[in-house]
């Protein structure tokens, strides 16, 4: 069996409260050891053993996405699992979930199935499909959860639409509950945001466009935790952006109701004033908010309030997104840029430790979604990512692997580059020098 | 101003981005062309040989025909485009429209579209001058300058005067303009409506709002009354339209209680019997027309500043042509 020597660098891993400058050894496919030791010598003794300079670098428990659009099938000239996957594996996650909002609908074993192959195919990031709640997502009839899990899913959700139906809703968590997985919820109410297309307030008046109030998120954040009450199911809020989502949240963990939530790294450092001059790449759903509500965000991953940092990664095609601010669709592109963005905002403003960017970004999504990884314990799946957290760029989206250009940040100068990645004990993206 | 800039920029989308003393300058310029409509050839040689493309993605009579009058009287040649619909199902994107007109080396382009942003979008894609005619629910600056200019015709001056904004402003690119416009002027700013029908965030823009017609009325020295859009209804801001001309229908016996004299506008297309009555639409008090007639002057005033034309020039261009 190979064996791969990540050497001298600053091992992170807070499943196990290890911040140590050491050496990892990751034998085949699995995590073998943490500790000194792994010189020169052996890797001279050509005995198939790579050794890999880590100094100045963190080693982490790789990052895990929960929450990915990756367009195939049905919209391969946007993207496919193999360029996400690719993309994902650049952005240091090792693992990725994929939502069903395909064309056709990830809403069956077949279709589960399809984007679990396609993944192995593409041997890059881990992608994990999503299977959609209701069929089609319709937001009628309950899709097969029991069938889709057996195919490989690992969650269930209508990501891109509400379930507008409580009744639904309820069953679903019921019927999740079944067989342990999450139900994840795009909050969103949808006649208080119907036709909106960014943050209600001064900015929305002032540019004459369609709002969609904070509340179209936060009575569904409700809704659902009290049918998680109720039911004892397990309700994932997908995406959460305001203050008084983050209060609900508080308010619903005290209550020991089976509630995780995450945020996206744009709504913890961009705010609704990147739509002014109706920048297309600001339009995402949930729409960019307020300074005040980025601020309660920000606290609430500091507190754990919010569980998981997740990308919402959405791309699409240039022309799309090239058109009147009202007609382009929702989302950007975040696999490339999370690392930096989450390290630029949160970490260098000291939000919080790079630890805790780490729980955020590995150990909690693995534990939220009950996924390999997340860890670097020994036997641990040996997915591993390697990062310079002091490193500046410029983000020059002409260079992503992601099919998608459609990005907030272009040209902005961020800091925390990752160098490898490591899947199955493999490295699929070291940083072009 | 940097001396020798062009006074107003490249293009005119919006009132909100502009400073006074380049509104002021529009008013100001639009007084010597006012004239020009008045003789019996109404045309002058100012923008020969320059192309104008009115570009009309919204069905509108009265802006277009104002430009085009506009456009006719200073000798540009004028081409109208009414296409339909968003790029989302008229096949061909914004942008290539834009394109295409550029590669016929034209010197201006007129929009009106239904997506706020729209001119914007043309503006940074084109180098013609562009001129926002209307952008969805964002503003329509042109008809803004032309209630300044009736308003300033009227009371010699804007600062001070009393204008309240009465009805659907959620929806209206109109009082945006007008918003931002009267405001720069100096000119007291309040709005009057159903609250279903005003944006949520009306508080932090510096207007009182009357949730009264009367309180309005006891206060404004002008109403510039808002067209109701009739699918408001449907869509369930407002429960019906009789309600709807009970409370906020502005109506000779309403404005009578006041002890002032009240400048009526509104910028037109009216609904009789909604949102103003006969009797106010064509009293004495009303100016609705005069802002028809003003519209031309204004527009002839941008096209001009925004061709290139020096501001001390405006007397000099009606004067060459006498």
């Amino acid at each position: 069996m190979s064996t791969l020597i990540l050497r001298g660098g600053r091992v992170v891993d807070p499943s196990q409260n290890l911040d140590a400058v050491t050496d990892l050894a990751i034998v085949g496919n699995r995590v073998d050891s943490i500790g000194r030791g792994f010189g020169d010598g052996r890797r001279e003794t050509g005995d198939g053993t790579t050794v890999i300079d880590c100094s100045g670098l963190v080693v982490a428990p790789g990052f895990i996405d929960v929450h990915s659009h990756l367009r195939e099938p049905g919209r391969e000239d946007v993207e496919t699992i193999a360029t996400g996957a690719a993309a994902a594996a650049a952005g240091g996650f090792t693992a990725v979930c994929a939502m069903p909002n395909t064309d056709p609908v990830t809403d069956n074993q077949a279709a589960v199935g399809f984007v679990a192959r396609q993944a192995q195919r593409a041997a890059m990031a881990r992608v994990y499909p999503i299977g959609a709640i209701s069929v089609g997502q319709k937001g009628e009839v309950l899709a097969e959860f029991g069938e889709m899990i057996a195919a490989g899913a690992v969650a269930v959700s209508d990501d891109g639409k509400p379930v507008a139906s409580a009744h639904l809703m309820r069953t679903a968590l019921e019927y999740a509950r079944t067989f342990g997985i999450p139900v994840a919820d795009h909050c969103e109410e949808p006649t208080l945001a119907r036709g909106g297309v960014m943050n209600e307030g001064p900015t929305s008046m002032r540019l004459g466009l369609k709002g969609i109030p904070s509340e179209a998120e936060e009575i569904m954040a409700i809704r659902d935790m009290l049918l998680a009450r109720r039911t004892g199911g397990h309700i994932h809020l997908c995406h959460m952006s305001t203050r008084g989502s983050v209060q609900l949240i508080r308010w619903g963990k005290d209550q020991e109701i089976r509630v995780t939530a995450e945020v996206c790294p744009h709504h913890l450092s961009l705010t609704e004033a990147e739509v002014d001059g109706y920048d297309t790449n600001a339009k995402m759903n949930p729409p960019l908010r307020t300074a005040d509500d980025v601020e309660a965000m920000r606290e609430a991953v500091r507190d754990g309030t919010i569980d998981v940092i997740a990308t919402d990664h959405a791309p699409h095609h240039y022309d799309e997104k090239e058109r009147e601010f009202a007609d382009a669709p929702n989302g950007i592109v975040g696999f490339e840029t999370a690392l930096a963005v989450n390290i630029t905002w949160l970490v260098k403003p000291k939000v919080i430790d790079l630890a805790t960017l780490i729980e955020r970004m590995s150990c909690a999504p693995a534990r939220v979604f009950n996924l390999a990884g997340g860890t670097l314990r020994k036997g641990a799946a040996a997915d591993v990512t390697v990062f310079d957290p002091q490193a500046t760029w410029v983000v020059d989206a002409a260079k992503f692997r992601t099919k998608g250009r459609n990005t907030p940040y272009q040209g902005m100068t961020l800091t925390g580059r990752v160098h490898y990645t490591v899947v199955d004990g493999r490295v699929v993206h070291q940083l072009a020098r | 101003m940097t001396p020798g800039a062009a006074p107003l920029g490249k293009d005119l989308l919006a009132l909100e981005p502009l400073a006074t003393e380049q509104i002021q300058l529009i008013l100001d310029t639009a007084e010597p062309f006012k004239e020009i409509s008045e003789r019996a050839i109404k045309k002058v040689p100012t923008l020969r040989g320059a192309t104008i493309v009115n570009l009309f993605f919204e069905a509108s009579t009265r802006t277009r025909v104002s430009f085009e009058f506009a456009e006719k009287r200073l000798s540009a040649d004028t081409v109208n485009v009414a296409a339909s619909g968003s790029s989302v199902t008229k096949g061909e994107t914004l942008v290539d429209t834009a394109r295409n007109l550029e590669a016929m080396r034209i010197d201006m382009v007129v929009i009106r579209h239904g997506a706020s942003g729209a001119a914007q979008f043309l503006a940074e894609r084109i180098e013609s001058n562009v001129i926002n005619a209307g952008d969805g629910t964002h503003e329509h600056p042109t008809q803004g300058l032309l209630d300044l200019l009736t308003l300033r015709d009227h009371f010699k001056h804007l600062d001070g005067v009393k204008v309240c904004i009465v009805g659907d402003v959620l929806h209206s690119r109109v009082a945006r303009s007008n918003i931002w416009g009267l405001k720069k002027m100096g000119a007291a700013v309040a709005v009057c409506g159903p609250r279903s029908l005003l944006p949520n965030a009306i508080d932090e823009f510096g207007v009182t709002v009357f949730d009264r017609l009367d309180e309005a009325v006891e206060w404004a020295d002008a109403l510039n009354i808002l067209r109701l859009q009739l699918e408001r209804m449907q869509l369930g801001y407002i429960p019906s339209l009789r309600e709807y001309n009970r409370v906020f229908g502005v109506t000779r016996e309403r404005l009578e209680r006041s002890k002032r004299d009240i400048l009526i506008l509104h910028p037109g297309p009216m609904n009789r019997g909604v949102e103003i009555d006969s009797d106010v639409a064509d009293g004495p008090f009303s100016v609705i027309l005069d802002q028809v007639t003003n519209g031309v002057a204004v527009r002839m005033a941008v096209l001009y500043l925004l061709s290139g034309g020096k501001p001390e020039l405006a007397e000099k261009a009606k004067a060459g042509a006498a």
